[in-house]
């Protein structure tokens, strides 16, 4: 086996094709799970459990059964009930469904880290409750959970190749598409896996770097 | 003696303004009967102070009128209006006349100090920012932390956070003031700057204060009426000179000697 950078040259316009759509599943799966998380936690905490119990057997039902199986689940039932999206669509919506249920862990703990005296001054000053939240409660919250939802990112991340099942050209599906027209494997395998540290390893400062600016 | 000069007691006078009622307050935390059917009335104006063991109910009182905890049986009143039981809306009207400084503090870490001050008053009281603004420079000047508007609350020691909690409870004008042993969580240096501030408050404004402390000094100071409290009850009440030098319960000479 030898290398070949010819293969590297010949495979890069299709891998800025596939990496561009890897950070498009990122980025939009990435915020569709931390909104999500946060309106499953929220919605965890209302008094009434007519809510909370739907919500807890939904998520808890996510939670454990595989992304691969949810994503085949939203390709190919869903248009059989007639509702149809692009592939990319439904990948990002398995994805940030999927993650949404941990990130809800993430903020229900963020949540309750809180110290019960914020609470209480919030009552001893009459603050609504909806302002409660908004301007003590989550602030404080969501500072706490910046580093544990960075990590989902990350995880995110490694489990975009997956929307290669469902025909989503991102750097995996771009890699194995011309393995096989080139039965060249090395290189592109080599060149989405470096991207894939890369991306991890960015990622990764750029949360530590908004840690630093949130824990002050 | 004529008409003129005989005093003639006005209606306050004889029949003090009650700001704050309770009237048969239980309260239970599983087995254990913090307060046990619990009268208590606090005049307008007065500055009470609730000593005793820890454990006797004093600090539950104060988180009863805050409403931070519910009552099992009984009811409270607070300028007339009933607190507990009534219906959410009135609790929130009714609230707004009590305000309470905490042991930790309790100030917002997500903003500045100034923004502590001025949140309730914009939020609650539909205060314009600049005039919320305008009043908690006042305060802050009046605490004596005039140049930290825009610090952040855990920048300030433990003594000047307490300062601010006081102007933030402040801010809101309530007719009580709730002082949950605000000194304890302080270090001993730091504890007379805001026992001084409470007096200032408590010898230039009409505000009522209801105080938790284990400075019986400070109780001495500021207190018109000292209730002594022992297994949810209050064992014994009169004012400061005659609790402190001449107490008639056994109970409350040896909790005084233990504490003095």
């Amino acid at each position: 086996m030898k290398w070949d950078w010819n293969a590297v040259s010949e495979f890069m316009p299709r891998f800025w094709d596939g990496l561009l759509v890897t950070l498009e599943a990122l980025a939009l799966g990435s915020l569709l799970s931390f909104t999500l998380g946060l309106v499953w936690a929220l919605l965890m905490r209302t008094p009434s459990r007519w809510v909370r119990w739907p919500v807890g057997v939904v998520t808890e039902f996510v939670r454990n059964t595989p992304l691969l199986v949810q994503l085949f689940f939203l390709f190919y039932v869903l248009p059989e009930w007639g509702l149809t999206f692009s592939a990319l669509a439904t990948g990002v919506f398995a994805i940030g469904l999927h993650y949404s249920t941990y990130t809800m862990q993430v903020y229900r703990a963020g949540i309750e880290a809180v110290p019960a005296g914020q609470w209480e001054a919030a009552t001893a000053l009459n603050l609504p409750l909806r302002r409660t939240w908004t301007a003590v409660i989550l602030p404080q919250a969501i500072r706490r959970v910046v580093p544990a939802l960075g990590n989902y990112v990350i995880a995110m991340l490694k489990d975009t190749p997956m929307l290669m099942v469902i025909t989503v050209l991102e750097m995996l599906g771009r890699a194995r598409l011309f393995s096989q027209q080139h039965f060249q494997f090395t290189e592109p395998l080599t060149v989405i896996g470096v991207a894939f540290v890369l991306i991890s390893y960015l990622a990764s400062l750029l949360l530590r770097a908004l840690e630093r600016r949130l824990v002050r | 003696m004529s008409v003129e000069t005989s005093k003639q007691p006005t209606v306050t006078d004889t029949h003090p303004t009650e700001l704050v009622r309770l009237e048969g307050v239980t309260k239970r935390f599983g087995d254990n009967t913090v307060l046990d059917g619990l009268d208590l009335s606090v005049e307008a104006g007065r500055h009470v102070t609730l000593i005793g063991p820890s454990g006797s109910g004093k600090t539950t009182i104060l988180r009863l009128l805050m409403t931070l905890t519910k009552p099992d049986d009984g009811t409270i009143t607070v300028d007339g209006e009933r607190l507990f039981p009534a219906p959410e809306k009135q609790v929130r009207e009714v609230r707004k006349k009590i305000g309470m400084v905490f042991q930790q503090f309790n100030l917002f870490p997500n903003m500045s100090v100034l923004r502590n001050i001025t949140e309730a008053p914009v939020q609650v009281l539909g205060m314009s920012r600049d005039e919320a603004e305008a009043r908690a420079r006042e305060l802050l000047d009046l605490v004596g932390l005039a140049d930290k508007c825009d610090a952040r609350p855990t920048r300030l020691s433990g003594g000047q956070q307490q300062r601010v909690a006081i102007a933030r409870a402040l801010a809101m004008r309530p007719r009580v003031l709730l002082l949950d042993e605000v000194t304890s969580a302080l270090d001993p240096e730091l504890v007379a700057g805001v026992l001084d501030l409470l007096r200032d408050i408590a010898r230039t404004t009409d505000i009522t204060m209801l105080c938790v402390t284990h400075e019986m000094g400070f109780a001495r100071d500021i207190s018109d009426q000292v209730l002594m409290f022992d297994a949810g009850r209050v064992i014994e009440s009169g004012p400061p000179e005659k609790i402190f030098s001449d107490p008639e319960r056994d109970r409350t000479r040896e909790f005084l000697s233990a504490v003095l």
